[in-house]
């Protein structure tokens, strides 16, 4: 507002807006109605109603029936397997998604020269990403098929090693889950690539005058610019991760010996297969708490090294 | 000094970048090869790189094994028209969100956003709940109808972030004549949109096609079935593994987004780019 305007014009301003701007905000309104009106029926009743099931005992053909905590407390207390597909989730996403960052990063570091052929080399990487899940899961259980599998054969080809029974052993399912998830490593790639391309010259060529090593010129220079992508890939990451589903109720149902019994398979069997709607939503307002909480930690960490830049 | 750096730098891009491409290629070579080798020689060790004699025959015998043909057409109706709410309703909820003011759009801004965050989980089972109660389960209305609310919200930012870079004078005219918001929307801002369209339409498409839980969730007779319940419930059908079948029809089932990718992979990549910002 022009600060020659007499006060009183601009108190009265402020007070009452314009017949312009109600008519605008009107129309605002009414264009994201559709919006608000899925909001309420598709999500915040659903979050409402799993808050209240959570505490019910609740087979859809009975009404629910209030049971308090007993939900919570037979999931913390006596529930192994609810246990173990905690362990199991949270194991895989401690170890996929820092490796996932590092991965797409190197990846989009080397994508980032000019040689002939990177458009392609790009899309190529891309190319798993849009693979559907299930028809990625029947690729790779095909894959690590034991005997006459690929990856066993190019193991003892090239290094002499009798590879594992990949989705057969307890010990190797989790880790052949997260080579398989590498192969989908061109998502994240591709938004580095683009936040890579966004760092102005200029400051490579400055600390380049400061005789600046590659190191440190990664360190001082590129990290600090695409932080905010960091973040972001992250903390997307890490929600993904946490709800990983089709791949293991095709490849593996949770087996051998609930080694790969992720949690969505969890609450997935105990909503769907035992119409235990109760539990499984009480394991639902868990993993919501987790992940909120996992969120916040690396948003309250990430002060300390998320540079949004002068403007901002 | 400089150059030959530059140059070091670029043998090593190479010499990392290409054994990448192949390993991140060959599953794919895999999947064509094995589909068309005879169920004999796929088990045989060991495994042979370039399939011989071709034998063809796992496409009509996989893909008529269960009536895929069927379950293409499901896949496609499902497909086509929660795309069709999606981006009809994403477009208009995005663009409110660009070009028009209100004092409570910050808040619901953050509120689309917060919705991102949320697992599936926590929605599922009242949703579940609300469909039966309105007789919807077994039909494709829980797979549709949502969409037509907003799409999702990364589709309402992908729609914001692209109409926010249309310069205002192009509106300014067309508000001097008189023109209200809904024409300023349909008249001015959708003939311009089309990028932000085609994205979002593929990126939609794109989900609805390779989904598989809703589905899971939903549909229960056999004959409505989408591609991604078939193919899941392919082996435990045949009471084998027949892996040629199997790689053709997942073959059949991935060429479709593949393809669409191709045609559209420029929109698409600026699309992402634009929803990190």
């Amino acid at each position: 507002m022009d600060p020659a305007t007499p006060l009183s014009l601009r108190r009265a301003r402020s007070v009452r807006p314009s017949r312009q701007a109600r008519r605008e905000a009107f129309w605002f309104h009414v264009l994201i109605s559709p919006w608000i009106i899925g909001f309420l029926i598709f999500m915040l009743y659903p979050i409402v109603g799993s808050a209240y099931f959570s505490f019910t005992r609740y087979d859809v053909i009975h009404p629910p029936h209030w049971v308090g905590l007993a939900n919570y407390a037979y999931l913390f207390t006596r529930d192994q397997l609810f246990w173990k597909s905690l362990r199991v989730t949270f194991t895989y996403v401690a170890v996929a998604v820092p490796l996932h960052l590092a991965v797409a990063l190197a990846l989009a570091l080397l994508l980032n020269v000019r040689i002939i052929g990177m458009r392609a080399l790009r899309t190529i990487y891309y190319l798993p990403t849009i693979m559907p899940q299930v028809a990625t899961a029947m690729l790779w259980l095909f894959l690590f098929a034991p005997t006459y599998g690929v990856i066993d054969w190019a193991l003892s080809a090239a290094f002499g090693i009798h590879g594992p029974d990949w989705l057969g052993s307890a010990h190797w399912v989790l880790p052949a889950f997260i080579l398989m998830s590498l192969w989908g490593v061109g998502g994240p790639m591709v938004l580095f690539l683009a936040a890579l391309q966004g760092v102005p010259n200029e400051l490579y060529e400055a600390a380049q005058l400061d005789g600046a090593s590659a190191w440190r010129q990664f360190r001082h220079v590129t990290v600090p610019m695409i932080s905010p992508l960091i973040l972001f890939n992250l903390i997307v990451g890490l929600i993904a991760a946490s709800q990983i589903f089709a791949t293991a109720f095709v490849m593996t149902q949770g087996g051998p010996d609930y080694a790969s019994y992720f949690y969505n398979l969890a609450l997935y069997n105990n909503a769907f297969v035992y119409f235990k709607m109760g539990l499984a939503s009480a394991q639902a307002w868990i993993l919501l708490a987790i992940v909120m909480m996992l969120t916040l930690l690396i948003f309250k960490f990430s002060a300390r090294w998320v540079f949004y830049g002068s403007e901002r | 000094m400089a150059g030959r750096k530059r140059r070091m730098r670029r043998i090593l891009a190479a010499a990392v970048l290409l054994p990448g491409v192949l390993l991140i290629l060959f599953p794919f070579y895999w999947m064509v090869a094995s589909s068309v080798e005879h169920l004999a020689q796929i088990v045989r060790f060991p495994p042979e790189l370039v399939p011989h004699p071709l034998d063809f025959a796992s496409y009509p015998k996989g893909l008529t094994f269960l009536p895929f043909a069927r379950y293409f057409l499901n896949t496609s109706e499902i497909a086509v028209l929660s795309t069709l709410g999606a981006v009809l309703s994403a477009s208009v909820v995005g663009f409110a969100f660009a070009r028009l003011h209100a004092p409570t759009k910050k808040f619901f801004f953050v509120l689309v956003l917060s919705t991102m965050m949320l697992p599936m989980a926590v929605l599922l089972i009242p949703q579940f709940v609300l469909f039966k109660t309105l007789g919807w389960v077994n039909t494709y209305l829980p797979l549709i109808v949502p969409a037509f609310f907003g799409g999702s919200a990364f589709l309402i930012f992908l729609f914001r972030q692209f109409f926010s870079s249309i310069p205002e004078e192009v509106f300014d005219a067309a508000r001097i004549d008189g023109c209200g918001y809904p024409r300023l929307y349909w008249s001015i801002a959708r003939p311009l949109a089309v990028p932000a369209f085609t994205a979002a339409a593929v990126f939609h498409f794109q989900f609805s096609w390779n989904d598989f839980l809703a589905p899971l969730i939903y549909i229960n007779s056999n004959s409505k079935y989408t591609l991604a319940l078939g193919i899941a419930n392919f082996r435990s059908a045949y009471g084998a593994t027949p892996w040629n079948q199997l790689m053709a029809v997942s073959l059949m089932m991935a060429l479709v987004p593949i393809t669409i990718f191709f045609f559209a992979q420029n929109y698409l990549l600026s699309g992402i780019v634009v929803s990190s910002r």
